[in-house]
């Protein structure tokens, strides 16, 4: 069943039947889905539907208790090392060291990832080039500009995926703006963005979405097709519609 | 799998760098340590304030008294032809000690009777308070035996105290061994526990573990420049107690750091297995505090002598890293021993090591798996 050779090249996330129980909790219920190379994938879901522990599991943080899953064509259970070589992760929280500068982060990162030294000059300096940044400690840059350096580093190593959990949480439209744009940028070079938000605007960014309810997936598709499959005017109501009847 | 480990490394260096204030505090707690521990908490008793009581005064009482004022720890703060009139110093604290003579001190002596001298204490302090007795006995016992050598008859017996080892009790030579270890303690795995959990409470822990880096690669990633740290600690606190204190360092000094950098080990385990175990640096830093510095000075042999304790209490002790580095330094330091004596005590250190490490490499995988 699980063949050694990689998934179908179009295919950069397969998931199926994953799921995850906390004793008798189920907080992901065999959920499947498959995403492609290069699309953005925005996976919604309320407080504790289960979103931030399906993106653990996909990221390897957490093991599943059932399926199975494929990541950037690897095997989730048996080729972790692998994968966590071709994936890129930015958490809620913002995760770049404040007491660091921008450089001595992007060569923290260049470095576990396996980066050279020159690869590591060249990169930052586009990096900080391409956001007008000086080389400043993180912690006295702007939320906005942290938050769009922690993609940027978690984009330093070309992954073929990236994990977005809530990356706007707490930012001024504007910067969402220049958020998403950047993320569509990464997409068109060939990386899968996988994101989860709050915010009902940034899902119509999308290609497709999927919304989760109580641990299992209650719809997915493009945001154009929900709306006229569930005839709503927005995916802001369908999803509380969804969050409602679940 | 080098370049990422050396790439983790800088960045816990540059952190440690950059925190300029912890960083002082950390490089300049041996010192005061060492310094504060040498002057204040020391069990042998300097300047001991003195009051002679003596209704009447004979060439002997004189003669005693001024053995008293002779000997340098004592110093005579009042004469008194009674004890009602030392009464109110004592409870003043202005008196540590009272020699109370018997009002025929002189004619008993020459009599070969017995002649009697009181030695009141303030006991407030029982430990300091039973010092200052054993120093006044001491004072008066070779009087007595100064007399006894032209009196032979005149000979009494006398309760005798010796004190081996250490003939001037010098407290801070037993301190000083014990002051490494809480200096080590605190720095490896208090340091380690707080810096670790910062990492999970902001957490970066969560892309560090998404990361290619393993766990046992974040583990000695952390641990290895507070290694470092900590042995420039050691060399401060050695330094600091051999010229201040001048403190005798009898064994090899190579085998002493070796011992330390072993100690160290187990302390900086138990600091990531504090820091997986909790979940923020709040809570981390207090486990942190109760599982190494308070038995760390309490069950370790470093102020309160062992031996003195409840059976449960010895037997706890033998969990203890800092009791089995305590008698290895001080082993190494005052006796001038080597590892054939000490490998027992090695091997145990050891052996921690290898479970603290292990445990906490296993806590990290349990919180991925």
């Amino acid at each position: 069943m699980t063949a050694p050779n990689p998934a179908p090249a179009e295919l950069a996330i397969v998931a199926h039947n994953l799921t995850r129980r906390f004793g008798q909790f189920t907080a992901v219920d065999h959920i499947t889905f498959d995403v492609k190379v290069g699309e953005v994938f925005g996976f919604l879901g309320a407080n504790g539907a289960g979103k931030t522990t399906a993106i653990k599991m996909l990221t390897g943080l957490l093991a599943p208790t059932e399926g199975d899953a494929k990541v950037a064509g690897l095997d989730l259970k048996t080729e972790t090392e692998q994968i966590r070589r071709r994936i890129g992760y930015m958490s809620q929280r913002f995760s770049l060291y404040e007491d660091l500068t921008v450089l001595e982060n992007i060569a923290l990162y260049g470095g576990i990832y396996g980066l050279t030294s020159p690869q590591i000059a060249e990169r930052s300096s586009v990096m900080l080039e391409k956001l007008g940044l000086e080389d400043d400690l993180v912690g006295k840059l702007p939320l906005g500009w942290k938050q769009k350096l922690a993609f940027s580093v978690a984009l330093l190593h070309e992954p073929a995926v990236v994990f977005l959990d809530e990356p706007t949480g707490g930012v001024d439209p504007i910067t969402r703006r220049q958020f998403w744009e950047m993320i569509y940028s990464a997409a068109e070079r060939g990386t899968t963005v996988f994101v989860t938000t709050h915010y009902m605007d940034e899902a119509e960014y999308c290609d497709r979405i999927s919304i989760m309810v109580d641990g299992r997936i209650a719809t997915m598709g493009s945001p154009v097709e929900l709306k006229q499959k569930w005839n709503v005017p927005s995916i802001d109501e369908l999803f509380v519609r969804l969050a409602r009847s679940g | 799998m080098i370049e990422t480990l050396a790439a983790f490394m800088i960045k816990e260096v540059r952190h440690i760098l950059r925190d300029r204030q912890t960083l002082t505090i950390l490089l300049l707690m041996p010192l005061v340590q060492v310094v504060l521990f040498g002057y204040a908490l020391r069990s042998d008793v300097r300047d001991v304030r003195l009051a002679i009581v003596d209704p009447s005064p004979d060439y002997a009482s004189l003669a005693l008294s001024q053995r008293f004022e002779a000997a340098k720890r004592f110093r005579i703060v009042a004469v008194a032809p009674s004890m009602g009139a030392i009464e109110p110093l004592f409870k003043r604290g202005q008196v540590d000690v009272a020699v109370s003579f018997d009002p025929e001190f002189a004619a008993h002596l020459e009599s070969h009777e017995p002649a009697h001298v009181l030695i009141a204490v303030d006991a407030s302090d029982p430990n300091t308070g039973s010092t200052m007795q054993t120093y006044a006995r001491a004072v008066i016992m070779a009087y007595e035996q100064e007399l006894g050598a032209n009196h032979p008859q005149a000979v009494q017996i006398v309760p005798q105290v010796r004190m081996r080892f250490n003939p001037t009790l010098e407290s801070v030579n037993l301190f000083v061994p014990g002051l490494i270890a809480l200096v080590l303690t605190l720095v490896s795995a208090l340091m380690t526990a707080i810096s670790l959990s910062r990492e999970k409470e902001r957490g970066t822990l969560e892309i560090l573990l998404v990361s290619p880096l393993r766990p046992w690669q974040i583990i000695i990633g952390k641990v290895l420049p507070y290694l470092g740290l900590a042995f420039a600690n050691v060399l401060t606190a050695l330094l600091a107690a051999w010229l201040i204190f001048h403190v005798p360092f009898r064994g090899s000094i190579t085998l002493l750091l070796v011992e330390s950098i072993i100690y160290s080990m187990v302390s900086l385990g138990l600091g990531v297995l504090v820091a997986s175990l909790t979940s923020t640096q709040r809570v981390a830093m207090l486990v942190a505090l109760l599982a190494t510095m308070l038995p760390s000075t309490l069950l370790s042999g470093m102020v309160f002598p062992l031996a003195s304790m409840p059976g449960i209490l010895q037997l706890l002790s033998n969990i203890v890293p800092a009791h089995w580095f305590i008698v290895i330094a001080r082993g190494i330091m005052l006796k001038g021993v080597g590892l054939e004596h000490l490998w027992r005590e090695t091997l145990v250190l050891v052996g921690m090591t290898l479970f603290f490490m292990i445990a906490a490499v296993k806590s990290f995988k349990a919180r991925v798996a």
